[in-house]
C-alpha cells in the first residue's frame, strides 16, 4: 500500500515535470511542425539563470524564478527570431540538425560560463520540510511541483478554451494556411507560443532540478525523454501530453521501485507499444 | 540531347568516380606515413566512416530517417566483443560475428521501424538504441555495464599480423575493411535493389503500384545497413579492445547524422569527406581547449544546415545549376 | 473460362457514405471504355477499387476468372492489373530511363538483386528503348523527369505503367494537368497503345473521351447510370441534363 501510494505521488509529481518541460514541445510540433531538439536547452536555461540568481547573486527564490523565466523567454523569443524562422521550412532532416547544433551551443554556452558540474539551486528552507497526508509523509519541494503542474494545466486549459490567443492558436494549429488566410497572425502567434513553451520549459528545469539536476549536458541527457512524452501524447496536443506525461511518470517511478535493476527500460518499452499501435500519439490528430 | 551525348556523360562520370577511388585510396596510405603518431584516431575516423557508409544506405538511399544507427553499430561492437572475450579472438570471426549480430536487429527492429514515418520513425529509433543500452547496462557482470566491456585480446589478423600498441595493424586492417565494404556498397547502390532503395524514397506509393512489396524492401535495406554498421562497431571493438555504452548511444547516432549531411547524402562519398572533416575539426577544436569544442562543432552544424544542406559534394552540382540558369 | 475483368455486385461504404452502389461492370481484351461523370461521383474510388488500393464492403472482382478481390495491390499489378496516377507521383529525380527501368526490373523479378549493375541487362534496356520510342521519349530519355514538361510527364506516365506488362490499363485523367496544346500527344499516346490491351480510362476532358473511347460508362453517386456507345452517350437525355448538359449550357 505505501509501495502502491509513493509510486503514484511521486510518479505523479515527476509526470507533472516532464509536462511542464514537454507542453510548449508539444506546441512547436504540432503549430510549426518543427522538430526542436533544442528544447530542453530552455529548461537548462532556466535552471542556469535561478542557479545563478540564487546561489551567486543572492536573490530570493521567489523572486529569483520569475526573473530565470523571464530571462529565458526573452532568450527564446530572440533565437525565434533569428534562428527558428528559418528552421520552419526546413526538411524533417534539416531541422533535426538545426536543433542539435543548437543544442550544442547552449550546451557550450552554459559549459563555458558554469562549468559542468551539477548547478544547485537554493531553494526556501520551508521546501525541505515535509508535511503529512496521514498514509505517508509529503516533502514540501514535491507537493509544489505538483501543484505548479495542475496549476499550469488549468491555465493552459482555460487559454485555450476562453481567450482571444487560445482560440487563434487551436485555429493554427489545426490548418495554419487557413488560419493566415483568416488574417490570424501567425507570425505572433508562433512567436508567443515558442516564447510561453520555453517560459514553461524554464520553470519545469527549476521546479525538477531534483529529479533531472541541472548541469550543461541536461538538453542532451534528457532530450529523448521530452521527446517521447511529446510523440506519446501526440503533436500539438496539450491534453494529449498531459496524460502522457503522467503515465510515462509513473511507468517509470514504478518500474524504478519494482524493478530498479531494469532502469528505464519500461519507459520505452510503453513508447513503442504505444507509437507501434498509434503512430500519432494517444490523442493525436489522424 | 543526344544519346551519344548522354551515355558520354555516364563515362564521365564513371571515370570521375575510378578517380576519386584511386585517390582516396592513396590519401588513405599516405595518411599512415604523414601522421604516424595519430594512428588511433586516424582509425577512428575510418571506422566511423563505415557507420556513416551504412547511414548513407539507410537515409540516402532509402530515405529512411533515423536517428538511432548507434543501435545497430553498438550491437556488432557488443557481439564482436562477447565473441572475443569468450570464444575466440579471430578478427574475421568476429568482424563476421559483428556484421551478423547487426544485421539480426536491425531485421527484427526494423519490422517495427519500417512501419512508421517521420518523427515517429524517429522517436521509434532512438528508442531501439536506449532499450539496448539499457539492456547492456543492466547486464553488468557479462557486458561490464557502464565500465564497458574489457578484457577483449584480439588474435593476429589471419593469424600473421599482430595487433601492435602503435596502432599500426589496426590502421591497415580498418582500411582494407573499409574498401572492402565501399566497393560492395557501390556494387550495391548501382544494382537494380539499390535503384529499387532510391525509388522508395523518391515515391514509395509509385512503387507500390509498379508491385513493389515497399516494407519489406526497406526492411532488407535495414538489415543489410546492420551488418555494415555491425562491422564497423565490430572493427572499433577489435582496435580499441575496449566497448562502452556509448557505442549504443545517442551521440553517435546524432554525430553519423551530421557527418553525412555535412559530406552530402546519397553518394556513399559523402561517407568519407563528412566524417574525415567532422573528425578532424572534432579533434583539433578538442586538443586546443577540451571544455568549449561543442561551441566549434555546434557552429559547424548550423553552418551547413543553413548555407550547405545538399552537403559539400551537393556543392559543385549546385554551382552548375546556377550557372546554366545564369547563363 | 470468360477472359478479362469482371466486376460483380461492387458495394463500398465509407463510413456511413456510399461511394460504390452496386456496380456491375466488364472489361474486355481490345477494350476501349471511359468512365465520366460529375466530380465526387466515385470515380477514382472505383479505379482504386479495381487495383486494391481499396477494399470493397462486399462483391467480385474477377481477373480470367480468377478472384483478386483479395489481393494486395503489389500483387494485382502482377496479376495484371496496372493504373496510372491522376496526379505524377514520378521518380522526379530520377532520369526518364530509370523512371521506366524500375517497373521494367520489378516485373522481371530482379528488383531483389543486390549484385550485378540495374543498368546492364541487354534485354531491360531494350524493353526500356522499345517504350521510349513508342511515346517518343527517346530524345529525353536522360532527363530528369522533374525537368520536363507537364505532358512529357504523363507520357512518362504511361510508359512506366506499361512497362509492367499489364492485361488491364487503367487511366486516371491523363489529360491531367496537361495544356491544351499538348493534349493530341496524349490522345496520339493512347491510340498507339497495344491492341489486345483492356483500357479503361477516366477522363474530364470530353473531346479526349469521344475520340478514343468505343464504349461510355456514366457514373454517378457510385452507381452505373448508363453505359453505351459515344453517339448514344451523347444523344442519351438523362446524361445530357446530368452531365453534359451543364456543359453545353456554358
Amino acid at each position: 500500500m505505501s509501495v502502491l501510494s509513493s509510486i503514484l505521488v511521486d510518479g505523479f509529481s515527476y509526470g507533472m515535470i516532464l509536462f511542464m518541460i514537454s507542453v510548449g514541445l508539444s506546441v512547436t510540433m504540432g503549430l510549426m511542425r518543427v522538430i526542436n531538439l533544442a528544447h530542453g536547452g530552455f529548461a537548462l536555461l532556466g535552471g542556469a539563470a535561478a542557479h545563478w540568481l540564487t546561489t551567486i547573486a543572492g536573490i530570493g527564490y521567489f523572486i529569483a524564478v520569475p526573473l530565470a523565466v523571464l530571462l529565458t523567454v526573452a532568450i527564446a523569443i530572440a533565437m525565434e527570431r533569428v534562428l527558428y524562422r528559418k528552421i520552419y521550412y526546413f526538411s524533417e532532416l534539416q531541422q533535426v540538425l538545426a536543433t542539435i547544433g543548437i543544442t550544442f551551443l547552449i550546451i557550450a554556452s552554459v559549459n563555458y560560463s558554469f562549468g559542468s558540474t551539477i548547478l544547485a539551486i537554493k531553494v526556501p528552507d520551508v521546501f525541505r520540510t515535509s508535511i503529512d497526508l496521514g498514509f505517508r509523509t509529503l516533502p514540501v519541494h514535491r507537493l509544489v511541483v505538483i501543484v505548479a503542474g495542475l496549476l499550469i494545466a488549468a491555465g493552459l486549459y482555460f487559454m485555450l478554451e476562453r481567450t482571444r490567443f487560445g482560440i487563434q492558436l487551436r485555429a493554427a494549429v489545426d490548418n495554419r494556411d487557413m488560419a493566415a488566410s483568416l488574417g490570424i497572425n501567425t507570425v505572433r502567434i508562433y512567436a508567443l507560443s515558442f516564447g510561453l513553451g520555453a517560459g514553461l520549459a524554464a520553470l519545469g528545469g527549476i521546479l525538477g532540478a531534483e529529479l533531472l539536476p541541472v548541469e550543461a549536458y541536461y538538453p542532451l541527457r534528457y532530450m529523448v525523454l521530452f521527446l517521447v512524452v511529446v510523440a506519446v501524447g501526440g503533436l500539438g496536443s496539450i491534453a494529449g501530453s498531459f496524460f502522457a506525461a503522467i503515465a510515462l511518470g509513473i511507468i517509470d517511478t514504478a518500474a524504478r521501485y519494482i524493478v530498479p535493476e531494469y532502469g528505464t527500460i519500461f519507459f520505452f518499452i510503453a513508447m513503442m507499444l504505444v507509437l507501434t499501435l498509434r503512430p500519432r500519439g494517444l490523442l493525436g490528430r489522424e | 540531347m543526344t544519346k551519344s551525348i548522354s551515355t558520354s556523360r555516364v563515362g564521365n562520370n564513371a571515370a570521375m568516380g575510378l578517380a576519386l577511388d584511386v585517390l582516396l585510396i592513396s590519401a588513405g596510405i599516405a595518411a599512415y606515413f604523414l601522421f604516424p603518431d595519430n594512428l588511433g584516431f586516424l582509425t577512428r575516423v575510418l571506422i566511423m566512416i563505415i557507420m556513416v557508409l551504412s547511414l548513407d544506405l539507410v537515409l540516402g538511399y532509402a530515405g529512411i530517417a533515423t536517428l538511432g544507427h548507434a543501435a545497430l553499430f553498438g550491437t556488432g561492437a557488443y557481439a564482436a566483443g562477447l565473441f572475443a572475450v569468450y570464444i575466440s579472438g579471430d578478427p574475421l570471426l568476429g568482424l563476421g560475428v559483428g556484421a551478423a549480430a547487426g544485421g539480426v536487429i536491425a531485421f527484427f527492429s526494423g519490422l517495427i521501424l519500417m512501419r512508421a514515418h517521420g518523427l515517429t520513425l524517429l522517436m521509434l529509433s532512438i528508442a531501439v538504441a536506449q532499450v539496448l543500452q539499457e539492456i547492456v547496462n543492466k547486464e553488468r557482470p557479462v557486458t561490464g555495464g557502464s565500465d564497458g566491456l574489457q578484457g577483449i585480446d584480439m588474435d593476429p589478423v589471419l593469424g600473421i599480423f599482430a595487433f601492435d600498441f602503435f596502432g599500426r595493424t589496426g590502421y591497415w586492417y580498418a582500411l582494407i575493411v573499409l574498401f572492402v565494404v565501399f566497393f560492395f556498397l557501390k556494387i550495391v547502390v548501382a544494382s537494380p535493389f539499390g535503384l529499387a532503395a532510391r525509388g522508395i524514397q523518391e515515391s514509395a506509393p509509385r512503387m507500390r503500384a509498379i508491385g513493389t512489396p515497399v516494407y519489406w524492401r526497406l526492411v532488407g535495406i535495414y538489415t543489410l545497413a546492420g551488418a555494415v554498421a555491425g562491422i564497423a562497431g565490430a572493427l572499433s571493438a577489435q582496435v580499441t579492445e575496449l566497448v562502452s555504452l556509448d557505442a549504443l548511444g545517442f551521440t553517435l547516432s546524432a554525430e553519423a547524422l551530421i557527418m553525412l549531411i555535412l559530406g552530402g547524402l546519397g553518394r556513399l562519398y559523402g561517407a568519407f569527406f563528412g566524417t574525415i572533416i567532422f573528425m578532424t575539426v572534432h579533434h583539433t577544436a578538442a586538443s586546443i581547449d577540451p571544455f568549449n569544442w561543442l561551441f566549434v562543432i555546434g557552429a559547424l552544424v548550423l553552418l551547413v544546415v543553413y548555407f550547405v544542406p545538399e552537403g559539400l559534394l551537393g556543392l559543385p552540382e549546385k554551382l552548375r545549376k546556377h550557372l546554366r540558369w545564369g547563363g | 473460362m470468360s477472359v478479362g475483368l469482371e466486376v460483380e455486385n461492387l458495394n463500398m461504404n465509407f463510413g456511413g457514405i456510399v461511394v460504390a452502389r452496386d456496380i456491375n461492370f466488364d472489361l474486355r481484351p481490345g477494350d476501349r471504355k471511359a468512365l465520366i461523370g460529375p466530380n465526387g461521383a466515385g470515380k477514382t474510388t472505383f479505379a482504386n477499387l479495381l487495383t486494391g488500393i481499396l477494399t470493397p464492403s462486399s462483391g467480385t472482382i474477377r481477373l480470367d476468372g480468377q478472384d483478386i478481390g483479395h489481393l494486395k495491390e503489389s500483387r494485382r499489378v502482377k496479376a495484371g492489373v496496372a493504373k496510372t496516377f491522376q496526379i505524377t507521383t514520378l521518380f522526379k529525380r530520377m532520369s526518364v530511363r530509370e523512371n521506366i527501368r524500375l517497373p521494367v526490373l520489378e516485373r522481371r523479378g530482379e528488383s531483389r538483386n543486390w549484385f550485378g549493375r540495374a543498368d546492364a541487362n541487354a534485354e531491360v534496356e531494350d524493353e526500356i528503348d522499345t517504350l521510349l520510342t513508342q511515346f517518343n521519349l527517346q530524345p529525353s530519355a536522360e532527363v530528369q523527369v522533374q525537368d520536363l514538361a507537364y505532358g512529357q510527364q504523363r507520357l512518362v506516365e504511361m510508359a512506366l505503367t506499361l512497362a509492367l506488362k499489364p492485361r488491364i490499363l487503367i487511366l486516371d485523367e491523363p489529360s491531367a494537368g496537361v495544356p491544351s496544346s499538348d493534349s493530341h500527344v496524349v490522345t496520339e499516346a493512347i491510340e498507339r497503345l497495344p491492341e489486345d490491351l483492356s483500357v479503361l480510362i477516366i477522363e474530364h476532358d470530353m473531346k479526349l473521351v469521344f475520340k478514343v473511347a468505343n464504349t461510355i460508362v456514366v457514373l454517378v453517386d457510385g452507381a452505373i447510370l448508363t453505359e453505351g456507345t459515344p453517339a448514344e452517350i451523347s444523344k442519351d437525355q438523362q446524361v445530357r441534363d446530368l452531365y453534359l448538359g451543364a456543359r453545353h449550357g456554358r
